[in-house]
């Protein structure tokens, strides 16, 4: 059992990384192993952002193999020189944690390429990439996570949101939701329920050429969207396919950077509750969580079996 | 041990389609026996007057102290409990074994009224998933929409959901009537064993899927038939019943009875106990 929650502002931007904390944090019960953020702030729509880990979290539970510090650095030194081989101008640079680092960065030329040599580095990993999408994702609920890495401040359109209950790979921050849809910038997703079919798709997308970090399920539908987007499909046209394409029980979020999307599966197996209005969307796994940031009496629904929608800032 | 014998005896419900299966061995029905009703206690009833009324805010309360203190303010003589800011709380208003009016000046959470046993309750919002599982008798009524699992095995009474439901209403249901003002998700009637669903709005995939038996009667269109599922002649006993239910139900006023559709089990599931044989023949 995990728990999701998603938000999106419609033609004005709120607190979301407050408020998504406090739909997360009704969810605890759900999961608490992790807690992750997909956040869209304001963006001047130049840079891009870089949410990065040069190792893992290892207290609270972590199933991770505890590492000395000093290769953090080591790390980040190849990355440094790394982003200046690929022609990347870094214009700010925040070390939140030793593990966890957040880059500005100026770069205008394939992302695939980018990610492949930044990522070749062992024990790092790209969390997000994006001129609006932050993930920050670390073990613990999210009351915990949000205060390590000062979300509550964080003004933005819209954002989704993960706690996990480990099931089927580790406590670590590497099988934490949200997943970055690899190799799209702003891309997003997270999930709650299982995929039956993750091992046949993985081996057909890893032969294409799509990249997986995990061992975790749920990274299956960020690279399954991210490889038909690539191939032309729109985000509302590839989350339709994976009705079909994707074996199992899930309900997921996608977001992009002015879009946010939800889809169930067939047989409706996972819970969703949704609130629509003009100005505002919010869902989550139980209305709990959309009472945090809605606690007046609201009009909210079940979307049925298949359902696909997808919102626009 | 005692003699059991082939029940034969016909009634109405029968005759409308109900109870079609033949009772043998240990699942013959066994009434109550009003001389043994001394041996009987049930645990959690107190002595309520409806006219004695209250109101309790469960805004900053957990569930099991809000459930806690429904249970006193029975113990208490009170017959009519309102509920203030439930605000999608889970499992509120469960296990309660008692004739009461309960309502709900909002929406619940998951689990809401579960394993009750007579109150009238009335909910003025929105329930999560598995509303009144279990419940053994007494009404449900939800003003809005209700989430999946609506109704999951009930027993007996009647839950009324004015808005649409989720994904599987009525799974495993075993007695009592569900009643739907607006649409119903995938998989309505799964494996139901008995009772009534009735859905004026549409529905959708797989209805009635491995059901035992009951009968379902749908207004709108169906999304598709389930496993075993199939249609049956509405009679007009079912057209009054279902008149009848309605009307009392407070839901769908004028609606036209006599276009719904009867879905019942076709039993080609049910002897599954004869072929198990076959099969472990064939496993050997």
């Amino acid at each position: 059992m995990c728990g999701i929650a998603g938000l999106i502002h419609r033609g004005n931007t709120s607190n979301v990384g407050f408020e998504l904390q406090g739909m997360l944090q009704a969810l605890k019960h759900r999961g608490e192993d992790s807690t992750g953020y997909a956040l869209y702030g304001k963006t001047d729509g130049q840079n891009f952002i870089m949410r990065f880990k040069v190792g893992e979290n290892v207290g609270e539970g972590s199933t991770s193999v505890m590492e000395d510090v000093s290769v953090y650095d080591e790390r980040k030194k190849i990355v440094d020189g790394y982003l200046s081989d690929l022609g990347a101008k870094i214009i700010k640079e925040e070390r939140i944690l030793p593990y966890s680092l957040r880059y500005e960065i100026e770069y205008d030329k394939d992302l695939m390429e980018f990610s492949q040599k930044i990522e070749s580095v062992p024990g790092v990993e790209i969390l997000s990439m994006g001129k609006s999408l932050e993930v920050i994702k670390d073990l613990g609920n999210a009351e915990a996570v949000c205060k390590r890495y000062n979300l509550d401040k964080l003004v933005g359109t819209h954002a989704i949101g993960h706690a996990r209950m480990a099931t089927e790979s580790g406590v670590d921050i590497k099988s934490a939701h949200p997943f970055w849809g690899y190799p799209f910038s702003d891309v997003s997703v997270v999930h709650n329920g299982q995929l039956t079919n993750y091992w046949n798709n993985r081996r057909v997308l890893e032969n294409k050429g799509m990249r997986f970090m995990s061992e975790c399920d749920s990274e299956l539908i960020a690279v399954y969207l991210a490889e038909k987007m690539r191939n032309g499909a729109t985000l509302e046209e590839g989350m339709k396919e994976s009705l079909t394409g994707l074996d199992g029980v899930f309900t997921y979020f996608v977001a992009t950077k002015d879009s946010l999307g939800m889809a169930k599966d067939t047989m409706a197996a996972k819970p969703l509750v949704l609130y629509e209005s003009d100005n505002l969307v919010a869902m989550g796994s139980e209305e709990i969580a959309i009472r945090s940031v809605l606690p007046q009496e609201i009009e909210t629904y079940d979307p049925f079996d298949g359902e696909v929608k997808v919102w626009q800032i | 041990m005692a003699n059991l014998k082939t029940s034969e005896k016909k009634t109405k419900a029968q005759s409308m389609g109900l109870h079609s299966e033949v009772l043998t061995g240990k699942t013959q029905q066994k009434f109550f026996n009003p001389d043994e009703a001394e041996n009987f206690y049930y645990f959690g009833t107190y002595d309520v007057d409806f006219n004695k009324r209250t109101e309790i805010d469960v805004k900053n309360m957990e569930c099991r102290e809000a459930n806690k203190k429904i249970d006193e303010l029975m113990k208490d003589g009170y017959g009519t409990i309102v509920i203030k800011n439930p605000q999608g709380k889970h499992s509120l208003g469960v296990g309660i074994l008692n004739k009461l009016n309960l309502i709900f000046e909002g929406s619940l959470g998951y689990f809401g009224c579960g394993s009750m046993d007579g109150p009238i309750v009335r909910i003025n919002g929105r329930v999560g998933w598995s509303c009144a599982e279990n419940m053994m008798a007494g009404k449900v009524v939800i003003e809005k929409n209700a989430g999946s699992c609506f109704g999951a095995a009930i027993r007996g009474g009647d839950l009324i959901c004015k808005g649409s439901v989720g994904a599987r209403t009525g799974i495993d249901q075993k007695g009592g009537t569900i009643i739907i003002g607006g649409d119903a998700g995938a998989f309505t009637g799964f494996m139901m064993q008995r009772g009534r669903i009735i859905i004026l709005g549409d529905v959708g995939i797989n209805l009635g899927d491995s059901m035992y038996d009951g009968t379902i009667f749908v207004g709108g269109k169906i999304g598709s038939f389930g496993s075993d599922a199939v249609e049956a002649e509405l009679t007009d006993s079912d057209q009054d019943w279902l008149k009848r239910k309605l009307k009392v139900a407070e839901i769908g006023e004028n609606f036209d009875v006599s276009k719904m559709t009867k879905v019942v089990a076709g039993k080609k599931l049910w002897n599954y106990d004869a072929l198990e044989p076959t099969e472990k023949k064939g496993a050997i």
